[in-house]
């Protein structure tokens, strides 16, 4: 009950004080489902630049980065925000996994050691959120505990969150399966790397941040 | 050989957020699978991950976690107020919390009442149902 009241008593205080340029769209979700890949398209559809490298090889975000000032426009209404990318939250990192995927074992070790970091640091900054978009690969199982504790950790935050079902282009992809896991949000079908469902993303976005 | 430790919810119950995820941790970093009963915290699952990450080194990889709730489905409002309000007062015991190092535990399927536990020694299989 107290932390009901404490979280309304926040989220009163955090309205007043924000302006809406002030908002922190975070992206969110396990190593290797296309957070990157998301942000690199919407930074180049409404700024024309990419926003980080992108790689097959797990955990290549590995630092909390952050795009200021995006600003998006869809029938005529136009929403802005800080969209920031984090690196991808796992409970386990073995730099053999590195080394397996074809990484010396020096590099691998130094890129074990960052994604640890990176993990607490995405876990840290989820108190800094004003808005979620959680980042799934439609081809992975959706009923991961990773998933389940992001989720979780947003709710008990009253953080709004849009899923993202991403990879829609490929053959294996299954977005009704993510969207019977999360069945309370709203689930958005989509391809960052093709473009395939960003139009109804972005019209998302406007539901999820006003 | 696969040790598995039950922790029943009144030895955590007593315990702030930081040392319930200690004495978890110290269980799995022991090498051993910890069957808790009931759940934590949200905010505490969280933390469970991030001190498991700052934990890492050269024996320790980090961990395996699942958690598996019982099904609401059906439940009447009144009954999921009450739980809610006992879930508030004492704890939340419903559910089994498993949590396993990532050096023996390869992978936990949960489906959503039944867990399937993969073990990293030569890919044996072990299923708990429930």
């Amino acid at each position: 009950m107290i932390s009901a009241i404490k979280s309304v008593i926040n989220k009163f205080l955090k309205n007043i004080f924000k302006k809406k340029k002030d908002i922190k769209l975070g992206l969110y979700g396990p190593p290797n489902g296309g957070k990157t890949t998301l942000a690199n398209r919407i930074c180049k559809d409404w700024l024309g630049e990419d926003m980080g490298a992108v790689s097959s090889i797990a955990h290549e975000t590995r630092e909390i980065t952050i795009k200021e000032q995006i600003s998006i426009k869809s029938k005529g209404k136009e929403l802005s925000f800080n969209l920031v990318d984090t690196p991808g939250i796992a409970t386990r990192i073995d730099y053999e996994d590195f080394v397996r995927a074809g990484m010396k074992e020096k590099h691998a070790k130094l890129r074990a050691k960052e994604a640890t970091k990176g993990i607490i640091d995405a876990i840290k900054w989820l108190d800094e959120m004003d808005a979620v978009v959680i980042v799934l690969d439609a081809t992975k199982d959706p009923y991961t505990q990773v998933n389940i504790t992001i989720v979780g950790n947003l709710q008990a935050r009253d953080i709004p969150v849009l899923i993202v079902a991403n990879k829609s282009d490929l053959k294996k992809a299954d977005i009704k399966r993510v969207q019977a896991a999360y069945p309370q949000y709203s689930v958005i079908g989509i391809s960052a790397k093709y473009g395939h469902g960003v139009e109804e993303f972005y019209e998302a976005l406007f539901d999820l941040v006003d | 050989m696969v040790t598995f430790q039950f922790v029943p919810y009144h030895e955590i119950e007593e315990l702030g957020s930081a040392r319930r995820v200690k004495k978890l941790l110290d269980i799995v970093k022991d090498e051993k699978i910890v069957l808790m009963q009931g759940r934590l915290k949200r905010e505490e699952e969280a933390d469970l991950i991030a001190i498991s990450m700052e934990e890492i080194g050269d024996k320790f990889k980090g961990i395996e976690l699942a958690v598996i709730y019982p099904q609401e489905k059906g439940t009447s409002g009144v009954k999921k107020l009450r739980n809610n309000f006992f879930n508030m007062l004492l704890g939340d015991r419903q559910g089994l919390t498993i949590v396993g190092p990532a050096s023996i535990v390869k992978e936990i399927k949960k489906d959503p009442n039944k867990i399937e536990l993969y073990t990293q020694e030569k890919n044996s299989k072990r299923k708990k149902r429930r």
